[in-house]
């Protein structure tokens, strides 16, 4: 029994006997319960390389996907915008959905409005809800601007925002002048990180579509850094120091760091810090813009390059060395700007780094999972330590980057024991860690159900998870970490080095067994 | 390279869109112009007729075929025809499953996305389906896509009714954006006073009769063949009068937004052409035996 003075959260409560006999009779009076070893053999068998071949069969299910869906990722572009509100038409519960998406992520309150389409507006289509939806937002939350876009309800019906918008403004339920850019983003077409791409897209689109009269490429001497769907703090903050560090002139054209990192004073921030309209609309007149996530921000790319005529430089993820080399040598092409002694300090302290911890990390065998470019820098540094990924599973990969993956991976030696698997879930990923187990298996936090089958079946099957990606719900403030240039390389090395040595101790722990290796200098 | 102008045709299930579609393209094409037909209908018939095919395979079904529209390049839902016109049907589900106007959303937004309207090209035509039931059907006259529409209909009472349902549609997107009603086409089913009634309705809704295609059968003999007259018989009359109607489009300059029609106003017209019977209200909501009743009063 619970003690009032003592509150005791499930772990250990459950582990009391009186609990351990209610679960019994439960178990025993209305579970179905089939019995342990009918449980072992099915358990036993969906770890074989027979059901591995059925499970990569499947064609019309996805089990525990490695994705989310579009309006998430539109949501948080819409965050990195100065007093933007973001407004999502559509289902109230897919909203829910995506504040508290954020909520256990960021560890911060996340404000998102959705219009509540009930079936009335499933059959009439959703005008009236964008009205009230309009009126109601713009009048209460002191927005400077609402970022629309639409849930699966929406988009099944064909509701037209652009005209839904312009007819809320023409018939008075909110200001002509207020902006409301939008994009559609149906969760049944791409991924979050589509549904980011769009509404970037449909933001630059807003501003500055019809007003590129007198804009000029090169004309402000800034640059325009899109970071794409980014999660870890650290990234906006790293790439903004590097820019300063370099006396670059620069645009986030996104930045949604403060709100999600608002400080405990007293007092509750609805919006904070974000890209203004003017410097939205003053973009198109930078010297060129910097798309980091740039496998995943076509649309984005397209309208740079058609409307605002300014030529995108071609470069991967700045993660890892080369990464950050290529990212540093085409901001230093563009401006003019050399890259200062700072820099290259840091690169060479991270060279250091990496030859310190090499020893540890050489061939060891990793698996990886998460969006695509992510996945792409993760892999191209760990070539760079010298560890060997294995399964490399990317739910919305496409053919493209499976292609562009393979590239990468023939470019080093390391490389030559990778698959690379678009299009695949978790559940693939859970088949190919127990018939062809790697030491660690990197990701968001949903690997910690592969750690935990993987250790059922024996301490020596277990792969640890390693936890770098999008969404890390059970640790906390990892989303303040970095991951891009030097300083996120060093911050990923840190984190893989120390869970290989840290996994060695658990190993080494038994005394008189194995604790002629549990070194206190590793 | 001139503008290209988007047109969608729009009208009463039946009405021969399709036909006349294919038929003004043909024209169009033989006088020089590139042109693109995306057919809008889950049927598919869109575009048989340029390409002398059953029904050409459409996005959505290559798209369920290839495990999704991702996987799918502009060359393999894209097929040329007569005279150059280049093809596209969007298709979608059986009847009573799924969502068809979801399908025009998306093989549209497929075609944009490959680049389907970067070539060059002088004219799109979308072929709707008949009855615009949802948002899915509007998708070609968003922002952006078809300016110009164009309705077919005939004398007969439903095609206007339904013409000017359309036209209450395109009020709802022509207000916020540039979308405007080009004209009526008159495909001609010879009931009485035909071209005078469309042009009345024309009148009221704000815009023009733009042409009024006789009958012939020549439209069948061709359709047989999977043709269209231009291509079958071009020096058939119904031929000139394709051209003809190509040629009024082509030099088109009344894009309106329509007002559309009150249905009192709709059905004054009808009984103007006698098409429909004056009603007389005295009668409804009585039994026989009340109507009985009054007649043995009347003569009492």
């Amino acid at each position: 029994m619970q003690d009032v003075e003592r509150i005791k959260p499930c772990y250990p409560l459950f582990c009391n006997d009186d609990y351990k006999v209610t679960l019994k009779h439960k178990r025993e009076q209305f579970e179905e319960n089939p019995g342990a070893d009918k449980v072992a053999e099915t358990f036993a068998w969906t770890t074989s390389l027979e059901y591995q071949e059925l499970n990569f069969k499947r064609e019309a299910l996805t089990i525990n996907p490695a994705k989310a869906c579009q309006p998430l990722g539109a949501a948080l572009c819409g965050l990195g915008f100065h007093k933007s509100l973001v407004y999502i038409h559509g289902s109230q519960g897919c909203v829910a959905y995506f504040r508290t998406y954020f909520n256990r992520h960021f560890k911060e309150p996340i404000a998102f409005i959705a219009d509540s389409m009930t079936e009335d507006a499933a059959v009439f289509g959703g005008q009236k809800n964008v009205h009230e939806g309009l009126a109601n937002a713009s009048r209460l939350y002191g927005a400077e601007m609402i970022t629309m876009s639409t849930t699966c309800i929406a988009e099944v019906i064909g509701d037209d925002l652009n005209a839904f918008i312009n007819n809320a403004k023409s018939e008075g339920n909110l200001d002509k002048d207020f902006p409301v850019p939008y994009a559609h983003t149906p969760s049944f077409v791409g991924s979050h990180v589509t549904g980011w791409d769009n509404m970037e897209e449909g933001i630059l689109r807003y501003f500055t579509l019809n007003e590129m009269e007198g804009k000029k490429p090169g004309s402000n001497g800034k640059i325009n850094i899109v970071p794409g769907f980014e999660t870890y703090l650290g990234n906006y903050r790293v790439i903004k120091r590097m820019l300063k560090e370099m006396e670059v002139d620069y645009t986030v054209l996104c930045d949604p760091e403060e709100i999600l990192d608002t400080p405990a004073d007293g007092e509750f921030r609805m919006y904070a810090g974000g890209t203004t309209i003017p410097e939205i609309k003053d973009a198109p007149n930078a010297i060129t813009t910097f798309l980091l996530q740039p496998q995943t921000l076509e649309k984005t790319r397209k309208f740079v390059e058609g409307t605002w005529n300014q030529e995108v430089p071609k470069i991967t993820i700045p993660m890892g060395v080369s990464g950050t080399d290529e990212f540093l040598m085409a901001v230093s092409q563009v401006t003019g700007k050399p890259i200062p002694d700072s820099l290259a300090t840091e690169r060479g302290r991270l060279v250091d780094m990496m030859t310190d911890s090499h020893a540890w990390l050489h061939g060891k065998k990793m698996a990886i999972y998460g969006d695509p470019d992510f996945v792409y820098g993760m892999v191209a540094f760990m070539l760079e330590l010298g560890i060997e990924p294995t399964h490399i599973v990317c739910n919305n990969g496409s053919k493209r980057w499976a292609k562009t993956m393979d590239k990468l991976l023939a470019s080093s030696p390391y490389g030559a024991q990778a698959k690379t698997y678009p299009g695949c879930d978790l559940w693939h990923l859970r088949s190919l860690c127990f018939t062809d187990k790697p030491d660690f298996l990197i990701g968001n936090s949903y690997g910690k159900f592969i750690q935990r089958d993987t250790l059922h079946k024996g301490k020596e099957f277990e792969v640890p998870l390693i936890r770098i990606g999008f969404p890390i719900f059970d640790r906390h403030h990892l989303h303040r970490m970095t991951t891009l240039g030097y300083e996120g390389a060093m911050t990923i090395l840190t984190t893989l080095v120390n869970a290989v040595l840290e996994r060695l101790d658990d190993e080494t722990r038994q005394m008189g067994v194995t604790d002629y290796n549990h070194d206190l200098v590793r | 390279m001139a503008k290209l102008r988007q047109c969608a045709i729009y009208g009463k299930g039946g009405i021969g869109k399709s036909t006349t579609t294919q038929n003004l393209v043909s024209a169009l094409a033989e006088a020089g112009h590139r042109v693109m037909i995306v057919g809008c209908d889950p049927k598919a018939d869109s575009t048989r007729l340029i390409l002398h095919s059953k029904a050409q395979t459409t996005v959505m079904h290559l798209a369920a075929a290839a495990g999704s529209v991702e996987d799918l390049e502009l060359e393999d839902v894209m097929a040329v025809g007569y005279g150059g016109v280049k093809c596209v049907e969007s298709g979608g589900p059986e009847p009573g499953v799924g969502c068809a106007g979801r399908g025009v959303i998306t093989a549209i937004n497929f075609l944009e996305e490959e680049g389907a309207y970067d070539e060059d090209l002088d004219f799109v035509f979308y072929d709707v389906l008949g009855d615009v039931v949802c948002g899915g059907f509007a998708m070609p006259i968003r922002e952006n896509k078809a300016q110009e529409i164009y309705i077919v209909c005939s004398g007969e009472m439903m095609a206007m009714y339904a013409a000017n349902n359309i036209c209450k549609g395109i009020v709802k997107y022509a207000n916020s954006g540039s979308v405007r009603l080009a004209g009526l086409i008159c495909n001609s089913r010879n009931t009485d006073r035909e071209d005078d009634l469309i042009e009345a309705l024309a009148a009221k809704l704000g815009t023009q009769m733009i042409h009024f295609v006789p009958r012939d059968n020549v439209v069948q003999h061709a359709e047989i063949r999977r043709m269209t007259v231009i291509e079958f018989d071009p020096k058939a009359k119904q031929a000139d009068e394709y051209r003809e109607l190509a040629r009024k489009v082509v030099e088109n300059k009344k894009f309106i937004i329509p007002v559309p029609l009150e249905m009192e106003e709709l059905e004054e017209l009808l009984m103007e052409f006698g098409i429909m019977e004056v009603e007389d209200e005295t009668i409804i909501g009585k039994t026989a035996a009340e109507l009985a009743a009054e007649a043995a009063a009347a003569v009492a």
